[in-house]
């Protein structure tokens, strides 16, 4: 068995587990827990006048029932607004049960604690609420307009003016030889995990500690958060994410306000208590995303190069900003991607809608931002009559051009400056796969056998890998097994297989020795979190560091043994042996022995271990000075900045001339996230994206009526695609190492979802000859368009 | 006043099991929490997701849209019965593995039920068939192209 796993296309070391069904996700635990249930808010934006419990309290099997007043002081108290930021003037939460008013449908109002769910829900239904129906914002323009406040103290329902700029945009545009102006669309999606949300909490009264198990992409911040809300101390809570059914960015927001609910009735019930989050709830009471209306300025000159860009965003809030203005921040600064854009300004307006809050969906306003971006520059195409690669082409910024500060503020409050990368391999790579030059002639033949065929393309910059840190501890133990841990959690992205690549590779050990494990603040207290495209980058890094003092321990230990220079030893199949001669050697699991000097022996190994058994010096210490007993290494991984990771999509579309039904041919994605740890999952991360790109791009809206009712909200009407609206997705790589991290990685999670939307609209635009400037597109608007455009033409 | 229970004798992977519950009980929820075979997942309750399937006699079924009750005396095989009783992975779920046909995990229990009888009743499916075949189930994380992959390569481990 070699131990150079890192770059090897292994299969998963989590699968087999789940594959059986004995994976653990949060509703699996507390068999015995008593269950929640809420009574959320049907109105948009109404005062609650009164809450009549009295009918549910005959309900057998009822255990508690709990609105605002019953809640203590900090409880009461408005939830966190987690990222605060000098733009985001009017930031406001909501509370984690409705006080007085309601700013949208599905705000919890009242929580029901019965023996189980069906019952808790009973006695939901016969809680009566009245209400006094208030007048609402649905959407950015009648929020804009103001007529109706969604917050009495927030004018305007500007939550936050975010103003990006490196130089005097109205200058360069009215000084370019062209110009162009236009309006862009983009609607509201959602992550959409398969396991809702969930918490089970159980409080210990003896011990007076709490374990909560949260299905979150950040364990260790919603212990803090907990622990403050319930006013403990964080030593007395423990938050396990167990299995997580998929994130995709929902499960970062926190806390929720079940998630410190959930504990609270736990403690004062002295009881288990579990909440489950059923779909209807998820769509109404999580979180969206995407959502924006972009108006852009752009000047450039005859060869496309832009001179200046200028865009104005309308961002949709929703109706609280708890994750602050991270969406907007993304939306504008990614917006640049790959290219030099002399001076660029770009002003969001976040604006309070009486609508589901707004919170980081895979890519977190990336897809939006270039969306923006490669429309205009298939614009700037068509407007010179230019080839839409080369129009790319001549705006890319060059390989000799690293490090390449875009003059802005990233959303990790560092400069936006990229580490690395290779934009025209990128797109040269993009035009070979999918057959760039040879596509005119295809369509030509396609057309003159009555078929509509498209192609279009769109390039990508990420940041990934944002701080400020994540950590990562490493132990061998007497058996030999190398048990790893770091804070951030997992949902599907392969953990504990790429963890235990880069230990192995690392240590020098099987990977069959190697156990990891993620998101459980009993092993491992400091971490951010699962987001942004940053677990291989901050937790690989920080993982593979600690890894490394626990080689250097390893060596000084076995070095002593073998009476041999450390420097002349190396880890092979976890035996450390002289190099150059294998017989000088001792097994890993005989180092953590020696390790640790013990007083009992309590199994084989161990007696090896004990004072008489071991003797040694007489004047020194067992323990050497500045020494710690044990094989184990720990080391955090802090960035200076994120890693700018890349990628070029292109897809071929077809449109069916009766239906309008919209076919994706091909679908060709080249990608560079750095030196990979796993090419099998890296694969698998740009497929999934992909596929949720898609789903955002022909499928999935959010669609609120003018009364803020989500008329969609189920799987029936919320059209996620299903394996026969994916295309077989063609991939090619490059590997450009990020300077920035000891393994060169950057992050590959959101990569797949970020230009998809812009390429199918790119396509279905060539297809169809009809600027496409609102997505996602469905086969009747598309047919709509068409016929806008025929009653125009017919007019004339 | 308390509910009524019914008293609920089937087979589950070939082994007899009994439970009491109340009319309403669904499927999945007697599975998951009356039985403690959580390996069968629910992840929209309204029959569209697919994550809940079940093979009832044999044939795939949606288990939240089924009472408990509705089922007595029947034959049914769930995700920890498809593996061998000494833990050996079947054909289906060893494809999966090879092909990283799964993720997060949480759509795979359905997946894995569906393709079992799937390719029970067409062990060598076009890639047209094994599309239809798993159309019925969603996942958000792999983007179908390994699951297709798996099924393809299942065809050939069975």
């Amino acid at each position: 068995m070699t131990t150079k796993m890192f770059g090897e296309p292994i299969v998963r070391r989590e699968d087999p587990r789940l594959l059986r069904g004995d994976g653990r996700y949060l509703d699996d635990l507390g068999h015995d827990a008593l269950a929640a249930a809420f009574v959320r808010s049907p109105h948009a934006h109404a005062r609650i006048l009164d809450i009549d419990v009295g009918a549910a309290l005959d309900v057998d099997g009822l255990v508690a029932i709990y609105t605002y007043e019953d809640l203590p002081d900090r409880l009461a108290e408005p939830l966190p607004l987690l990222i605060p930021h000098p733009a985001l003037t009017h930031g406001r939460t909501s509370h984690v049960l409705a006080n007085e008013v309601v700013r949208h449908v599905g705000e919890p109002i009242v929580m029901v604690v019965a023996t189980d769910r069906y019952v808790a829900e009973d006695a939901a239904q016969l809680i009566q609420v009245h209400y006094e129906p208030l007048p609402l914002v649905v959407g950015l323009e009648t929020a804009l307009e103001a007529r109706d406040l969604v917050h009495d103290d927030v004018p305007g329902n500007v939550a936050a003016r975010l103003v990006q700029r490196t130089g005097d945009t109205a200058g360069a545009i009215a000084a370019a030889p062209h110009t162009l102006e236009f309006r862009l669309d983009f609607e509201r999606s959602a992550c959409m995990p398969l396991e809702g949300k969930g918490v089970y909490a159980r409080w210990d009264a003896a011990d007076e500690s709490l374990r909560v198990y949260s299905s979150t992409q950040t364990s260790t911040s919603v212990r803090t958060a907990v622990a403050a809300k319930l006013d403990l101390a964080p030593t007395q809570v423990e938050v396990i994410a167990p299995d997580v059914g998929g994130g995709f960015g929902v499960k970062i927001m926190h806390p929720w306000p079940e998630e410190v609910l959930v504990p609270w009735a736990a403690r004062l019930l002295n009881r288990e208590v579990k909440w489950t989050e059923d779909r209807r709830e998820h769509f109404i009471s999580s979180a969206h995303e995407r959502g924006q209306v972009q108006f852009v300025k752009v000047g450039f000159d005859d060869s496309g190069r832009v001179l200046g860009l200028d865009v104005t965003m309308l961002h949709d809030n929703g109706a609280y900003t708890p994750y602050g203005v991270i969406v907007p921040i993304n939306a504008s600064t990614q917006l640049l991607g790959p290219y030099k854009i002399p001076v660029y300004r770009c002003e969001v307006v976040c604006l309070y809608t009486n609508t589901l809050i707004v919170t980081p969906y895979r890519g977190a306003g990336r897809p939006q931002g270039v969306f923006c971006m490669e429309r205009t520059l298939d614009r700037i195409a068509a407007h010179l009559d230019l080839d839409r690669a080369d129009v790319r082409a001549v705006n890319l910024i060059q390989p000799d051009e690293f490090p390449y500060d875009q003059g802005l503020m990233f959303q990790d409050g560092r400069p936006l400056i990229y580490d690395s990368g290779d934009y025209p391999q990128l797109l040269d790579k993009l035009k070979n796969l999918i057959g760039w030059d040879s596509f005119p002639a295809e369509r030509e033949r396609a057309a003159a056998e009555g078929r509509r065929i498209g192609i279009g393309m769109g390039l990508y910059v990420e940041g990934t890998g944002a701080g400020p840190y994540e950590g990562g501890h490493v132990e061998v133990d007497s058996k030999g097994r190398v048990h790893v841990s770091t804070g951030l959690t997992s949902q599907g992205q392969g953990h504990q297989t790429v963890f235990a690549q880069i230990v192995a590779t690392e240590l020098g050990v099987p990977i069959e020795d190697v156990h990891v494990t993620t998101g459980d603040t009993r092993r491992f207290k400091y971490a951010v979190g699962t987001f942004a495209s940053r677990a291989a980058v901050m937790s690989g890094n920080a993982i593979a560091l600690a890894a490394r003092n626990l080689r250097t321990k390893a060596l000084r230990i076995a070095g002593e043994a073998l009476e041999a220079d450390p420097q002349d030893l190396e880890i092979t199949d976890g035996i450390v042996h002289v190099r150059g001669n294998p017989t000088a050697s001792i097994p890993l699991k005989t180092v953590a022995v020696l390790s640790n000097p013990l007083r009992y022996a309590f199994d084989e190994e161990s007696r090896a271990a004990t004072q008489f058994t071991i003797g040694g010096s007489d004047d020194k210490p067992p323990v050497a000075d500045g020494e710690e007993p044990g094989l184990e290494g720990k080391d955090y991984y802090s960035p200076i900045r994120s890693t700018f990771a890349a990628g070029a999509h292109a897809a071929v579309v077809e449109v069916d001339p009766d239906t309008y039904e919209i076919a994706i041919l091909r679908y060709a994605v080249v990608h560079d996230c750095g030196k990979v740890i796993n090419p099998r999952i890296v694969e698998g991360q740009i497929h999934g994206g992909v596929a949720q790109g898609i789903g955002g791009a022909l499928y999935e809206r959010m669609a609120y009526d003018e009364h803020g009712q989500l008329l969609n909200a189920s799987f029936m009407d919320f059209l996620m695609p299903y394996a026969t609206e994916i295309p077989h997705i063609e991939t090619d790589h490059l590997e450009t190492a990020s300077p920035l991290n000891p393994l060169g990685i950057k992050g590959a999670g959101e990569a797949g979802v970020i230009p998809v939307s812009a390429v199918i609209a790119g396509a279905i635009e060539d297809a169809e000859g009809l600027v496409i400037d609102a997505m996602p597109i469905s086969p009747d608007q598309l047919f709509e368009r068409r016929n806008a455009r025929q009653s125009n033409e017919d007019h004339r | 006043m308390a509910e009524e229970l019914y008293e609920i004798e089937l087979s589950v992977n070939g082994v007899p099991q009994s439970a009491s519950a109340p009319a309403r009980r669904l499927l999945s929820d007697f599975l998951r929490h009356d039985l403690g075979l959580t390996g069968t997942h629910v992840g929209c309750e309204h029959g569209v997701c697919g994550c809940c399937t079940v093979l009832l006699d044999g044939e795939p079924v949606r288990s939240c849209l089924i009472f408990a009750v509705s089922v007595r005396g029947r034959d049914l095989t769930t995700v920890e019965g498809l593996s061998g009783a000494d833990g050996s992975l079947s054909p289906v779920q060893q494809a999966f593995q090879e092909c990283h046909g799964l993720q997060c995990g949480f759509c795979t229990p359905g997946f894995l039920c569906t393709v079992t009888a799937f390719l029970r009743d067409n062990p060598s499916p076009s890639q047209e068939e094994v599309l239809e075949g798993i159309s019925g189930n969603l996942c958000r994380c792999t983007g179908y192209q390994n699951i297709v992959k798996a099924v393809h390569r299942a065809a050939e481990l069975s």
